[in-house]
């Protein structure tokens, strides 16, 4: 009986499972989250503990190191998975198994990365070993000293050789995607490499450009185990500042402006991107 | 094939649904009526092969199975023994010979107080005992959460805790909230290496901080490393150097003197000093690992924090008081305590565990697991290891110097406790670490200090002198 009720009702029912789980672990505490930052004790709504935030003596260097990091991190990172993209798409022998080997960083959980880099750059750590043993240093070099511009180069190619595969893995979905005849087409009119990667392969992929650009660069706005496990008290950024409210100065409101403050800046991002490189409806037809 | 994908979408949901619920604590709502015959283990001290038991003699050798009164399941928080290792240490010989079930589970401070918090908030509890610091519990106390022990404290008289640490735990109330189970402190570690290098004349166990500098000044000079080390990572109790060592050393008190000529004097040392200090040191946490990799010689920090060394290479390393400065020996005694939150499950069960951790057999345990130092007045030397003894041979000597001058942790700034920490992180962070304006500093953030005493009415405390109100910076 009443076949086609069910059927209309059942993706609602599937749904609902997720929808509820969103909501009671994503969205109110979101809202709570929203509460902490902008009411005070009293319920009076407040930009008291945003302007705690904004004058604290942390607060611009950390902002400063977050973008410098987005700014270093994320052209580099879609340079180099392109590259690799490419590579493992064109149909070289064991391009196969590159891919297992370009993704594997994706399974490694960050703060682990964060350790595992720690010890290669730490004054004992094998970085300085191998110098060492070349005869290159005559003594270890501290690489993770304060303010010096090594924490950083060390925490951008951290999260370089962590996060590229995720980048990488879009592209590659994207560009096997691509039909084949684009660029048959191209190369009958005698398109060489650069030409199709510009006009046929780079347009294509646009919307898998997207959707990466957008992911890494919410996920750069909340850098933090690699920062934390590499520098310590080194170099603040957003994320550490929002756990160091929370955990140790024991101020959730401060805390959650923060919070609230990655998600703006996350948001806003998300924004310019899908203007900046939106899909044209022909594009897409293909 | 859709539906089918939607069905298994769905199964995958569920699942991991179910997987999230599942780990949620249990709520202990009945008592537990079954009588566990326990095995009780003979006394180690006492080699008694005879065990008396009312009046019936039993004649067994070594093991006798009793049935000893049982005080059901008791959950304990604690902020303390963390570490894995010495997770597993609690449960395995600390708590082992507890009358009960006890279930020992590790928290970080804000898990804890959160968790503690909403307990209170939903009248319904699953922890039976907290074990964290003294500062953990004003916040705590602030809510109400917290179960008042003074009928606890007759009995436990002959335990001969100070009556200092027991006047702490009342949080300035005229409640008993908390009772002191273990103690610490900060002090110094050396390896032997470095000792060629202390300045002529100086005597280790009672330095300056002048010759501490000059101390890492000789080592650098030497080796061309930076060998003094200092916590000063986010893991790392930096915060408590400055407010329990050096500000009193300099200063006579941690606060009122904050922005002072002498603070400004003491300031110009630490960074004087900290050119000596290894540059990686805001990347150090616990400074037993530097120690043990030689990366630095000389370190100060928690005695649990410096404990491995000591107790992996006791021949390499030595103890040593902290330095002194113009105004005294400014140290920090730790204080932890144990407390019983108002909606434990099992108080009576809750208060026996107090008893029993305060018990001198079980406080010797404890410090030859996990190095915190007796609260009771039990002696024991004769049986702890070398790389114990030195360290409790140096915490004596530091409390016991003339020149003395205990600085309590932070009292009376309820759930801000921890604010008053970045206060001074920060002054060091800008000053030493960023060379901003020695003057400048102490007064924007002597004026974040003074606004965090007036909001929350702190009066001054030791080794600051009394005040009447708010605690004022001179």
């Amino acid at each position: 009986m009443k076949p086609k009720r069910r059927a209309n009702l059942e993706p609602y029912l599937l749904l609902l499972p997720s929808l509820v789980y969103l909501a009671v672990f994503f969205a109110w505490p979101m809202v709570q989250a929203f509460g902490l930052a902008f009411r005070a004790d009293d319920g009076r709504w407040t930009l008291e503990f945003f302007r705690r935030m904004v004058g604290d003596a942390a607060f611009w260097p950390a902002m400063r190191t977050t973008l410098l990091l987005v700014v270093a991190i994320i052209p580099l990172q879609f340079i180099l998975a392109l590259a690799m993209a490419l590579l493992v798409t064109a149909g070289l022998r064991g391009s196969g198994a590159l891919i297992y080997f370009y993704a594997l960083p994706i399974a490694v959980s960050d703060l682990a990365a964060g350790i595992v880099w720690f010890s290669i750059f730490t004054e004992r750590g094998y970085l300085n070993t191998v110098l060492q043993g070349l005869g290159l240093l005559d003594r270890p070099f501290i690489f993770l000293q304060y303010g010096a511009t090594w924490s950083l180069i060390a925490i951008i190619l951290a999260e370089v050789w962590r996060a590229t595969s995720i980048v990488f893995v879009i592209l590659v979905a994207g560009l096997q995607g691509i039909p084949k005849e684009y660029f048959e087409a191209a190369e009958v009119f005698g398109a060489g490499w650069f030409a199709r990667l510009r006009r046929v392969t780079l347009p294509m992929l646009r919307p898998s450009i997207q959707v990466a650009l957008i992911l890494r660069t919410i996920l750069a706005f909340q850098v933090f185990a690699v920062v934390v496990a590499l520098t310590g008290d080194g170099v603040k950024v957003l994320a550490s500042e929002a756990y160091q409210w929370y955990n140790q100065w024991r101020n959730l409101n401060v805390a959650a402006s923060y919070a609230a403050l990655i998600l703006a800046i996350s948001l806003l991002s998300t924004g310019i991107y899908l203007r900046a490189l939106r899909t044209r409806a022909e594009a897409m037809a293909g | 094939m859709k539906r089918v994908w939607a069905v298994l979408s769905f199964v995958m949901i569920v699942v991991l649904l179910t997987a999230c619920a599942a780990p949620t604590p249990q709520v202990v709502e009945k008592v537990v009526e079954k009588t566990v015959v326990v095995e009780k283990p003979v006394e180690k001290v006492v080699q008694a092969t005879v065990v008396v038991e009312k009046e019936k003699v039993v004649e067994k050798p070594v093991q006798v199975t009793v049935a000893p009164p049982n005080y059901g399941k008791v959950t304990i928080l604690s902020t303390q023994a963390n570490p894995v290792e010495e997770q597993e240490k609690m449960r395995g010989v600390v708590l082992k010979a507890f009358p009960g079930k006890p279930e020992f589970v590790g928290m970080e401070e804000p898990a804890l107080i959160d968790r503690v918090l909403a307990e209170a908030k939903a009248g319904k509890g699953s922890a039976d005992v907290l074990i964290s610091l003294h500062g953990t519990y004003p916040t705590l106390q602030a809510a109400d959460a917290l179960l008042d022990l003074s009928d606890l404290v007759p009995t436990l008289k002959d335990r001969n805790i100070p009556e200092a640490f027991m006047k702490l735990g009342k949080l300035g109330t005229d409640k008993q909230y908390y009772i002191p189970v273990m103690q610490a402190t900060y002090i110094m570690a050396a390896n032997k290496k470095a000792l060629q290098y202390l300045p002529a004349g100086a005597d280790i166990n009672a330095l300056t901080w002048e010759q501490l500098r000059d101390w890492g000044k000789n080592i650098t000079e030497a080796t061309k490393d930076k060998k003094l080390g200092f916590p000063a990572s986010d893991k790392g109790l930096m915060h408590r150097f400055l407010q329990g060592y050096i500000y009193p050393s300099y200063t006579g008190g941690m606060v009122t003197g904050f922005k002072t000529k002498d603070a400004e004097a003491m300031w110009a040392f630490v960074k004087d000093m900290w050119q000596y200090v290894n540059p990686q040191a805001t990347t150090y946490g616990f400074m037993q690992e530097q120690l043990l990799s030689e990366e630095v010689w000389v370190a100060f920090d928690h005695t649990a924090r410096l404990v491995e060394a000591f107790k992996q290479k006791p021949n390499d390393f030595v103890a040593f008081p902290a330095p002194k400065g113009p105004k005294g020996l400014g140290f920090m005694p730790v204080i932890v305590g144990i407390a019983i939150p108002k909606t434990a499950p099992n108080p009576e069960g809750a208060k026996q565990m107090i008893r029993y951790l305060l018990q001198d057999d079980v406080q010797i345990s404890i410090l030859r697991e996990i190095a915190f130092f007796p609260v009771t007045g039990v002696s024991y030397p004769g049986f702890v290891t070398v790389g114990i003894r030195m360290e409790g041979e140096a915490v004596s000597k530091q409390a016991a110097s003339p020149a003395a001058l205990p600085a309590l942790l932070p009292v009376g700034l309820g759930a801000k406790g921890g604010e008053i920490n970045k206060i001074y992180r920060d002054a060091f962070t800008r000053i030493v670490l960023k060379n901003e304006d020695i003057t400048k500093v102490l007064a924007e953030e002597g004026a974040n200090l003074q606004k965090l005493l007036d909001d929350t009415g702190a009066p001054c405390w030791p080794p600051d002198p009394p005040s009447k109100g708010a605690c004022k910076l001179q």
